[in-house]
């Protein structure tokens, strides 16, 4: 097996897509001939021509609203967005449109697509480069939303999003995308969506993470005995890996790269309240950004959750 | 370095019919009697649809409806070019076009009450469901035609949207990448003039919308929207180039909103009854019947007799459409998800 990194193992599984299925088509801005900003897809455009490869305008809306016109057409479109940040503008496309299309047109119509963006923070870009607004996408019926969280589950996960009937939303924790590499099967492999990976098992808390703040949850934890639980995907979450841990520590650490307030780590604690709250031995904690903007490089080690706060965290709920 | 002129550009009108009824010979589209008989049947039926439309919401008996008078010969004509191969991706006041392809017209009405189930299409029709976001369609009709062209399949995608449509940022987005593909597709225009209360000065500095397809790299046409064998020569010919691989076209077809915005509006707050009456000479249908009684196809009694077989038809709809039972409550989850989570599982039982 090879060691790759997140970037090399997206490459792979979008380049092996391609090529058992004529349907998958790559757009969005610079996927060409530049290869994506990130290099993500690089040589897709040599392998497999301009006709699935298409380098757009720079227009997010136009990418979402073609990418649901193909995908009711019949193709398997896979648009990128450039950063997570630019999503917005594509934001009544993705709401409106592809996450309904299925529910509107009763099934005549569906729209499987699987939109890719980077997202997260870290990476000394400027402005709008480091959202992590993933919350945000997980109010929206119809759309499912995926974090991989290193080179193996991603190439696993995207497998299984092209493959799927429906839009996906999927997350590429920016920060991570060199700084891990991993032993990724060079074969077809795929990661359920909707079910979540114990990423390390322990018996006396309970740590939920996704995505970008996996890596750093995994480093945080040395020395305590920790269960961590890898999300992968943030709608619909497995919400049974989550309580079935829960149920054998009874205590719990939420860590989300967002901002506080009304973010995902919210519906998981009021799931855990609503369905396991009599096992709880201490209250739920959340270590997630404050309620402000993300900022430049200079204030965002301030911003993100640290290995320091997701420690202090552990410590207090193990008190109880 | 001196100036130079760097481009001069053209935007043409079409006019086929005028408001006499007389038609230019030279643009007249080869058209047996019977088809235009048919464009005649389709705009009565059109005309019919909507008046009933309207006095069934005013009854309690359909939700907010947005009528189509006047734009009968912009809907019938463009809708009867199409092949039954071809993709349209409609606003949500086309009703005309919607008829004229065949669509099951107790399933229009049942949209307009408020159920969803009415936007299953039949499958032999591809016609993406009703759009009520402006402008937001138009990039999915890009996105089929990008489809088209990869599958290098013999059809076109025509796109409809109205005059505020063009304001949107979708509309220029999907435009600008038309352009850039050159793709087979055919953008429909209504220009009605009015988006609710705002008239179209207000809604753009330009001269005529069918020149912003110029900024794109493409021709754009005004046509008469009251003269159903101008949109219907304009459309056809946009048709063939696209499947000709020439490219996309603009059609912007001049019309009036005869009606209200919808039957929640009140279009005297905003505009005149004299800018109304004015239009009223230039009734599409009346414009129709001119050109047909100077042939002698066309007598008061012939239309009397085409009226009362287009209500016929529609007494039985709106009868089918009553009788459809209400959807249930578990109908919520129709369709969501080609797979249901877990947690809507459990919502769809109740918890």
């Amino acid at each position: 097996m090879a060691q790759l990194n997140m970037v090399q193992a997206i490459n792979q599984a979008l380049g092996d897509e391609m090529a058992r299925d004529d349907r998958v088509v790559l757009l969005g801005e610079d996927v060409g001939r530049d290869g994506g900003v990130f290099r993500v897809t690089e040589g897709l455009l040599e392998r497999f021509g301009a006709e699935r490869v298409l380098d757009t305008p720079l227009a997010e809306s136009a990418i979402m609203g073609a990418a649901i016109g193909m995908a009711a057409y019949g193709l398997r479109p896979v648009p990128e967005i450039q950063f997570m940040g630019f999503t917005y503008s594509a934001f009544e496309q993705l709401f409106a449109h592809a996450a309904r299309l299925r529910s509107r047109s009763r099934g005549r119509y569906s729209c499987p697509m699987v939109v890719r963006t980077p997202y997260g923070g870290g990476i000394k870009a400027p402005e709008l480069h480091e959202e992590s607004t993933e919350s945000i996408y997980c109010q929206i019926p119809g759309l499912k939303v995926v974090a991989p969280s290193g080179p193996y589950t991603a190439k696993g996960l995207l497998l299984a999003a092209l493959r799927d009937p429906d839009p996906v939303l999927f997350l590429e924790p920016t920060r991570l995308y060199r700084l891990l590499r991993e032993e990724v099967p060079e074969g077809d492999y795929v990661l359920e969506l909707g079910r979540a990976r114990l990423a390390r098992a322990g018996g006396a808390v309970t740590v939920i993470a996704w995505g970008s703040m996996l890596e750093r949850v995994l480093k945080s934890v040395e020395g305590y005995d920790a269960d961590v639980v890898d999300l992968l995907t943030l709608n619909p979450f497995d919400i049974e890996a989550i309580l079935g841990s829960v149920r054998k520590t009874g205590r719990v650490v939420i860590v989300q790269e967002a901002a506080k307030t009304c973010g995902l780590g919210a519906e998981i604690a009021a799931t855990i309240a609503e369905e396991a709250i009599l096992h709880l031995r201490a209250p739920i904690l959340r270590v997630t950004a404050p309620d402000v903007p993300v900022p430049l490089g200079k204030l965002i080690d301030h911003y993100l959750p640290s290995p320091e706060r997701i420690r202090a965290a552990l410590d207090e709920v193990l008190q109880y | 370095m001196p100036e130079e002129l760097l481009a001069t550009y053209e935007v043409r009108r079409l006019g086929v019919l005028d408001p006499n009824g007389e038609v230019d010979q030279a643009l007249m589209p080869e058209l047996p009697d019977a088809e235009i008989w048919r464009m005649y049947q389709l705009m009565v039926l059109s005309r019919t649809f909507d008046e009933r439309a309207v006095s069934l919401q005013r009854e309690g008996r359909l939700g907010t409806y947005p009528p189509i008078r006047g734009q009968e010969a912009a809907q019938v004509g463009s809708a009867f070019a199409l092949a039954p191969s071809d993709w349209v991706f409609p606003s949500f006041r086309e009703m005309g076009a919607h008829l004229t392809l065949g669509c099951p017209i107790p399933q229009l009405l049942q949209y307009w009450t408020g159920d969803e189930r009415a936007q299953k299409v039949p499958a032999h029709l591809n016609i993406f469901p009703f759009c009520v976001a402006v402008g937001s369609q138009i990039p999915h009709a890009v996105g089929a035609a990008l489809a088209v062209r990869y599958r290098r399949d013999p059809v076109a995608v025509v796109a409809y949207f109205g005059d505020g449509a063009t304001s949107k940022g979708d509309f220029h987005e999907a435009m600008n990448l038309a352009g850039v593909f050159t793709l087979p597709i055919v953008f429909i225009c209504q220009n009605n003039q009015w988006a609710i209360s705002v008239p179209l000065k207000n809604q753009t500095a330009s001269g005529s919308l069918a020149q912003k397809a110029l900024a794109y790299g493409f021709d754009g046409v005004q046509v008469d929207g009251n003269d159903v064998f101008a949109v219907y020569r304009a459309t056809k010919q946009a048709l063939e180039k696209a499947k000709s691989g020439g490219g996309p076209t603009l059609i912007e077809c001049l019309t009036y909103r005869m009606a209200d915005h919808t039957t929640a509006d009140d279009a005297g707050r905003y505009r005149s009854n004299e800018e109304v009456a004015a239009w009223r000479d230039r009734d599409p249908i009346l414009r129709l019947e001119r050109f047909l009684a100077a042939r002698e196809l066309w007598s008061v009694e012939k239309g009397d007799e085409e009226k009362g077989r287009a209500t016929g038809v529609i007494d039985a709809a709106v009868r089918e459409m009553e009788a459809m039972p209400p959807p249930g409550a578990a109908e919520l989850f129709d369709g969501v998800q080609a797979k249901l989570t877990p947690r809507q599982e459990e919502q769809k039982r109740g918890r």
